[in-house]
């Protein structure tokens, strides 16, 4: 039998049934070490039903939670108007398929799309490279998480010291609400807009992925242990596990603003990522591409 | 972990520990903000008897449907913050028994909780399909709301971890880490 080629279309349906079903696995070795180290009864109970559900959710295929959010897509490499064509397509079907929730509603009269699409949705952002094939991330993100976003239009003068003291009250602020243990995905710089944008492109990088500048990683680590140290725990009930992880991004910003994001990542932070090559079969990761 | 048998009575829930683990059986019914503001406009008499006394799961479920028969394939809790200006007068006027959800709730439900009886069960968020297997539909409400924002009725069998985060005392786990959180 002549096996016809997976179609971009097939390939993002698959894309979308790894992220939802399947816990990347850096996610789940913080959880794991979470557990170690957590000495609360109650938090270490949530750690256990956490990591219990998402073994479940891999062996049954079944998305891990219920709310499979809205899926924000990352194009990259090389591409023509086609693809968002696909993904379009491949979201519909998805949501049949894996079942996802249909979460897609017009903002003021609330009336549900029905299958997330339409109305400007799926969202893509669009980054052409030279390289020799199309790259797509997919990031379904929840609404628990995706409501504690908060945008600072900082003074310069306030500093690293400032950015520690944003980042830290937007997580503390937010409570038991976005599912901690979280992943905080940090922008700095960039425009307002920008700035948001990076934040949550901050969430696209491993846990396991050590920045290799230096100030990033200290504020990185930084912003870890102090909010380990916090005591709000897993679920926000107690504990020593507040965040799984830190993730900051950064570009240029004006020299008279210091803009700072949060986006915060439940720890269900779903992400994968694929390449679909001219000549080859697509590669999947839900990490880095080696 | 204490499995307790809904529907619950006043004495049931009162004699709830914060703290507390537990698991429930019995039947559980789903409402989040749209299903909220539907029953309060409504009233009790004019809303689907479900609701009355019940075990009210901030879920919007994932639901599929083959030949008229529903199965749950994935159902952790919401936010329950998000219900915090409308709780209150949820479980006065429809004398909720226990809200399970995450994240906590407002100072407010708490005050309603203690003087009607009514406890708030904290789920694991996220933990959906864990808390699927353990549920089955035996009804739905209100399905036009569309399926995250239906009245599901569904018959709980040990369906749990559920930490007692909000006593019937008002006493709340949530407030007590507040207050002792390092900034």
């Amino acid at each position: 039998m002549i096996q016809l080629p997976e179609t971009t279309e097939d390939i993002v349906v698959r894309l979308l049934r790894l992220a939802n079903t399947k816990l990347p696995e850096d996610i789940g070795w913080a959880l794991e070490a979470a557990a170690g180290w957590e000495t609360d009864s109650i938090a270490y109970s949530q750690l256990g039903a956490i990591m219990d559900n998402a073994k479940k959710a891999e062996f049954l295929g079944r998305p891990m939670c219920q709310d499979t959010g809205i899926p924000v897509f990352y194009v990259s490499g090389r591409f023509d108007s086609s693809v968002r064509g696909d993904i379009e397509r491949a979201v519909r079907r998805a949501t049949a398929e894996i079942p996802l929730r249909p979460n897609l509603v017009d903002p003021l009269t609330r009336e549900n799309t029905g299958d997330n699409t339409g109305l400007g949705a799926p969202f893509i952002h669009y980054r052409p490279t030279d390289d020799d094939f199309l790259q797509i991330d997919v990031l379904p993100k929840g609404a628990g998480s995706e409501n504690m976003t908060r945008l600072a239009m900082l003074n310069p003068a306030d500093g690293i010291e400032g950015i520690q003291r944003f980042v830290a009250d937007a997580v503390l602020d937010a409570g038991g609400r976005p599912c901690p243990p979280t992943v905080v995905g940090v922008g700095i710089g960039g425009t307002s807009d920008r700035c948001v944008e990076l934040a949550k492109e901050a969430l696209l990088r491993p846990l396991d992925d050590r920045s290799r500048d230096k100030s990033i990683r200290d504020l990185e680590e930084g912003l870890f242990v102090k909010l380990n140290g916090s005591g709000l725990g897993p679920m926000g009930l107690g504990g020593s596990t507040t965040v799984l992880g830190v993730r900051v991004k950064k570009e240029g910003c004006h020299t008279a603003s210091l803009p700072v994001a949060v986006n915060i990542g439940c720890w269900a932070t779903r992400r994968a990522s694929v390449r679909i090559y001219r000549d080859r079969p697509p590669e999947f990761t839900q990490g880095v591409f080696r | 972990m204490r499995m307790i048998h809904a529907p619950l009575s006043e004495e049931d829930v009162r004699s709830l520990r914060l703290g507390e683990v537990v698991g429930i059986s019995g039947p559980i019914v789903t409402a989040r903000d749209e299903a909220h503001m539907r029953a309060l406009e409504k009233g009790p008499e004019n809303s689907p008897g479900c609701l009355r006394g019940c075990v009210l799961f901030h879920c919007g479920p994932i639901v599929s449907e083959s030949d008229g028969v529903y199965s749950v394939v994935a159902a952790g809790p919401t936010t329950s913050a998000r219900m915090d200006k409308l709780e209150a007068e949820m479980i006065r006027r429809f004398g909720i028994r226990a809200v399970i959800g995450k994240g906590g709730m407002s100072s407010e439900v708490a005050d309603a909780m203690r003087e009607c009886g009514c406890v708030y069960l904290a789920a694991v968020g996220g933990a959906a399909v864990t808390y699927a297997e353990s549920l089955t539909v035996t009804d739905v409400e209100w399905k036009d709301l569309g399926m995250a924002e239906a009245v599901w009725e569904m018959d709980a069998s040990s369906f749990g971890p559920l930490v007692v985060a909000i006593d019937a005392d008002g006493d709340s786990l949530y407030e007590s880490v507040r207050k002792r959180i390092r900034r």
